[in-house]
């Protein structure tokens, strides 16, 4: 009696709740049709900037093999976090483990954690500037920009670079990411790498606080949002997303004595030439991007994900799946695919083989 | 309230005096608009400004102070009533031309699984959780809420006790989402280990942002419920559970429903703590206590994230969905509330 | 001792004992319900204590691109007041106009209409209101921003420096907020003037007085306890609100109250968000510990609005 009332309220709840249910017995569409029956779940998660590459190696895995591998877009930190406290079965990083982070991972795994690149994409650096689709700038112009000290877009230092370009007195606007990221980190490793001094913060994964003026916008898409409704305005962003948007400038960064615009293969070669990262052991590809390299062709602003996973695992239906679908990703039928569905740079043959050797390590525990 | 047949003794001004200054503040605003060449908005704005000058100056000169001041009011709350109105209409404009391109039938009865790049991908698993999830969070927090407001009117009214959980609620409400969702993670963590991901983590998060609104709203409606009625009801020998069950309740039922409905409203658009805590998942998942669910905020969020085109538009549709989900619990609740509530007969 | 009429006198007499026990129970129950809203807050309280901590007194690098938890929190808690403050100032004078619209002064049959209309609002989620006010409001509100700074520019809310190019400021994103908090403020409010007596209305309608005058003597000191309960949660919700606020503001670390300048820090909330992702372990202790901070900025605002209400409460009784 006493619970009338309420029960009145719930009434639409449980309304809902049967629908729900309803609704929900009858299944999605495509889970009929593909064999996605059978097989475990894989949960990982990370880097956001592997998201849409993720998105297509899972589609393409999952269609092959069946099961289901989540990837949770969570962000390098807290994926790292989740492996080290094995919520994740994998993960993506923006940025390699640092030594900590490998002793803990290492913890985690009961042996060295396998560490191989996954996603790498050209970082571009982007405008927008009405008549102007492209401009020459060197690290150091980029530096100067970026840090307000050249502030209109008909500054000698701009124009010297770029003679025959028609350039505004407009006033210049950086955009940068509001939110931590390895885009960021990358762009700031590259500018203190490459610009000659002109840069004096570290590198980091948030725009330094030194700067005064500039925005900082949410995401890539913040960023590409600002930069598409603000004239005069620079950024740096995933070169896909730049792509994808079409309506920007973009800027050809000096490498040696050229001018090159960002291409998938310049910053697959530049990823392949680049030494390997001191002391690490055997199971892990952690590289130093070369930022100063000056092949022809290269492409060295960009950034590098790598995917984590253990040597052994409890569960065997877990070993394989993270060796199969940790294969598939790096091989080249995988790298292909996601430099077709997220405009990445598929990973040099070289790089590719030793990771598959590396990923073939995976097995059931004891 | 027609006021206007308790002024037979004074002047008064004619039905149809504001339709008249009304179109003349059009007409005089509209003269410096064409010579220069403002925008429809300008011109909008500067009529209203000789509307809400010119007509209460008129109605001074006939009908005196006080009529003049209810005048101005008047035409204040109905500008004041139109400018807020105006961001709604053109942020619902905005979602739907976005997202109706993207509606369709697949988008409505597909998943996300084994979608690749532009291919057809649809909304079915999110909604099923953001339905689940919600629903869930709405079985926690909907009792608690109402009993603590029935506990703060019926049963502790102005005890310190009750001042301080009224106190509180309202510090609940600024609890920001994310840090409700990290909360309930750690909950999820502390009880069933780190690997522990589930829909009723989501709920519990919701929950905590919901309970304010639920008690805030039925504390108030209740409060107005007449004592006349209690008093009536304790007068003919009913016991206080039941007068509170069978009398207050439904006496504020339909005010009730509305906090209610509210709460829900505002905890089905939360992203960051479902993101945290209920994970992500391209598949459909119904079971709340195992495993990853989508809800469409996330989706609308990963997609917009992603950056592509098909991913905004994706974004937009699945925004439109969870509006047009909302809008027929809105219905459901107010239809509900309407039948089981009493006559009004104050 | 069998003159008064208060409750527990009249059902002694009459009522049979399970009733009694029923009432007993009842209260249980509802006493209950009223502890676990205590005892979840009083844990939510705990969990940041507990994970915050550390994020206090940590190496200075995790403070990064401060030094310290004071310079770090000091722009989030400044961003956090201006935008809660914008928000409130613009939508509180609005979310009255358009309650009283709806119950007084809008024709019947369009009432309910337009009140669901506002209902609705209550439902975008603060993604797509994040996406809208970044990509359109903000684009709109550009002239405005340029027009403050040339008339208002001496205030420091108005200046100095250049007003933003895109509109991706403070103001911007206090807008947003007011449009935000705006249903839950005009619903409550609402619901309330509906509930004033019509006895107490009519009355003053009878006594001569114009509409303005009825509302003023008669619903609004009626009403007044639940239109602060509708502000307060406004204010909560402006002071937690995240993804909207990540979204729409353009960023810099350093405190400014230039409200409609190119950058402002972000709000607690929305820091939180942007960065708890990437941050490492350390990072996300101090990104709890500001958690923990704004939960004792919500506890102050509260307790001062609180208390201005009280007082006005009284002044206005009397």
């Amino acid at each position: 009696m006493n619970t009338s009332s309420l029960r009145r309220i719930a009434l639409p709840a449980v309304a809902v709740l049967t629908l729900g249910l309803t609704l929900s017995a009858c299944g999605d569409k495509n889970s009929s049709g593909s064999g996605s029956s059978g097989g475990g779940t894989l949960n990982g998660g990370g880097a956001t900037s592997q998201a849409n590459a993720e998105q297509t190696w899972r589609a393409n895995y999952q269609k092959q093999n069946g099961g289901t591998i989540n990837y949770e877009e969570v962000g390098s930190g807290t994926g790292i976090e989740n492996f080290t406290s094995k919520a994740y079965s994998f993960a993506g990083s923006d940025a390699y483990l640092t030594s900590d982070q490998l002793s803990a991972a290492k913890d985690a795994c009961g042996s060295d954690p396998i560490e191989v690149p996954a996603y790498v994409s050209p970082i571009a650096v982007a405008f927008k500037l009405s008549g102007v689709k492209s401009l020459n700038l060197d690290a150091k112009t980029i530096a100067d920009i970026f840090d307000g000290k050249v502030t209109t877009w008909n500054d000698p230092e701009i124009a010297s670079q770029n003679s025959g370009v028609k350039l505004p007195d407009t006033a210049i606007a950086t955009v940068h990411r509001s939110d931590e990221s390895g885009t960021t980190f990358n762009f700031t490793d590259y500018l203190s790498k490459a610009a000659d001094g002109a840069w004096a913060d570290d590198p980091n994964t948030v725009w330094p606080a030194s700067i005064k003026g500039g925005q900082g916008l949410e995401g890539t898409s913040g960023v590409i949002g600002g930069l598409t409704s603000t004239e005069g305005s620079i950024g740096y962003a995933d070169d896909s997303a730049v792509k994808a948007d079409g309506t920007l400038g973009v800027v050809s960064i000096k490498v040696g004595s050229a001018y090159n615009a960002p291409t998938a293969d310049g910053a697959a070669k530049v990823l392949a030439a680049s030494p390997a990262a001191p002391n690490r052991p055997a199971t892990d590809m952690a590289t130093d991007i070369d930022r100063t390299a000056t092949a022809h062709g290269d492409y060295p602003l960009m950034l590098v994900s790598y995917l984590l996973a253990c040597q052994t695992y409890d569960d065997s239906s877990t070993a394989d799946m993270v060796k199969g679908f940790l294969t598939y990703v790096v091989s080249s039928d995988g790298q292909q695919a996601a430099a077709s569905a997220a405009g990445s740079a598929p990973l040099d043959s070289s790089l590719s083989s030793k990771a598959t050797s590396i990923i073939a390590k995976i097995s059931s525990g004891s | 309230m027609t006021s206007a047949a308790l002024h037979i003794s004074q002047a008064r001004l004619p039905r149809w005096a504001p339709i008249l200054v009304g179109v003349m503040a059009l007409a005089v605003a509209g003269l410096p608009a064409l010579l220069s060449g403002w925008g429809a908005v300008t011109w909008l704005v500067a009529a209203i400004a000789v509307f809400l000058v010119a007509m209460p100056l008129w109605s001074r000169l006939v009908e005196g102070r006080r009529a003049a001041t209810d005048r101005f009011v008047t035409a204040l709350i109905w500008t004041a009533f139109g400018v807020a109105v105006s961001p709604l209409v053109w942020l619902l404009w905005v979602v739907i031309s976005n997202g109706l391109p993207a509606i369709n039938a697949d988008f409505l009865t597909q998943s996300m699984l084994n979608v690749i790049g532009d291919e057809q991908g649809g909304i079915y698993h999110a909604l099923i959780g953001t339905l689940l999830i919600t629903l869930a969070a709405a079985v926690i927090s909907v009792p608690i809420g109402i009993l603590t407001a029935v506990y703060l009117v019926e049963y502790g009214a102005r005890s310190r006790v009750a001042r301080v959980i009224t106190f509180l609620v309202d510090v609940m409400t600024g609890i920001p989402s994310i840090v409700a969702g990290l909360f309930a993670l750690a909950l999820l963590v502390l009880l069933f280990g780190p690997a522990f991901r589930a829909g009723i983590g989501g709920s519990i998060a919701l929950s905590l942002l919901m309970i304010p609104t639920v008690v805030r709203s039925s504390e108030e409606m209740m409060r107005l419920v007449p004592d006349d009625l209690r008093e009536a009801s304790f007068a003919l020998g009913v016991p206080k559970w039941r007068t509170v069950t069978r009398v207050v309740l439904p006496t504020a039922l339909s005010g009730i429903v509305t906090g209610v409905v509210l709460a829900i409203s505002r905890v089905i658009g939360e992203t960051a703590p479902l993101l945290v805590v209920a994970g992500s998942t391209d598949g459909v998942n119904t079971n709340l206590f195992d495993g990853r669910m989508t809800t469409l905020p996330v989706f609308i969020f990963s997609q917009y994230s992603s950056s592509t085109p098909v991913g905004y538009e994706r974004a937009w549709g699945g925004a439109l969905v969870l509006i047009a989900l909302v809008m027929v619990l809105n219905l459901v609740a107010r239809i509900i509330g309407r039948i089981f509530s009493p006559a009004k007969g104050h | 001792m069998t003159a008064t009429a208060s409750p527990e006198r009249t059902e002694s007499t009459p009522t049979p004992r399970p009733s009694r026990r029923g009432d007993r129970v009842f209260a249980g129950v509802v006493r209950l319900a009223a502890l676990t809203i205590l005892v979840a807050l009083v844990a939510v309280f705990v969990f940041l204590a507990v994970e915050g901590w550390v994020g206090l007194t940590a190496d200075p690098a995790t403070y990064a691109p401060f030094t310290s938890f004071v310079s770090y929190i000091e722009p989030l808690i400044v961003s956090t007041l201006l935008a809660a403050a914008i928000a409130l100032i613009v939508s509180v004078p609005f979310a009255i106009a358009v309650a009283l619209f709806i119950s007084h002064y809008a024709p019947r049959r369009l009432a309910a209409m337009l009140a669901y209309l506002v209902d609705l609002l209550a439902a975008v989620p603060s993604v797509v209101f994040g996406l809208w006010g970044g990509r359109y409001l903000a684009a709109y509100l550009q002239p405005a921003h340029v027009w403050l700074h040339e008339h208002l520019g001496f205030l420091p809310f108005f200046g100095p420096g250049p007003p933003s190019p895109n509109g991706r400021s403070l103001f911007t994103a206090g807008i947003v907020l007011a449009i935000m908090i705006l249903p839950i403020m005009t619903a409550i409010s609402r619901e309330i003037f509906l509930q004033t007596p019509r006895l107490h209305e009519e009355a003053a309608l009878a006594l001569g007085a114009t509409r303005w005058e009825m509302i003023r003597y008669a619903v609004f000191p009626y009403a007044r306890s639940g239109m602060v309960s509708g502000i307060m949660l406004g204010l909560g919700r402006a002071l937690g609100e995240t993804m909207a606020v990540a979204m729409v503001l353009a960023t810099t670390p350093t405190t400014t109250l230039n409200v409609i300048g190119t950058a402002s820090p972000p709000t607690i909330a929305a820091n939180i968000a942007l960065n708890y992702k990437e941050a490492t372990p350390e990072r996300q202790s101090l990104l709890i510990a500001t958690g923990l901070v704004l939960f004792v900025v919500t506890f102050l605002v509260n307790f001062a609005a609180r208390w201005v209400a009280g007082r006005s409460g009284r002044r206005l009784n009397r």
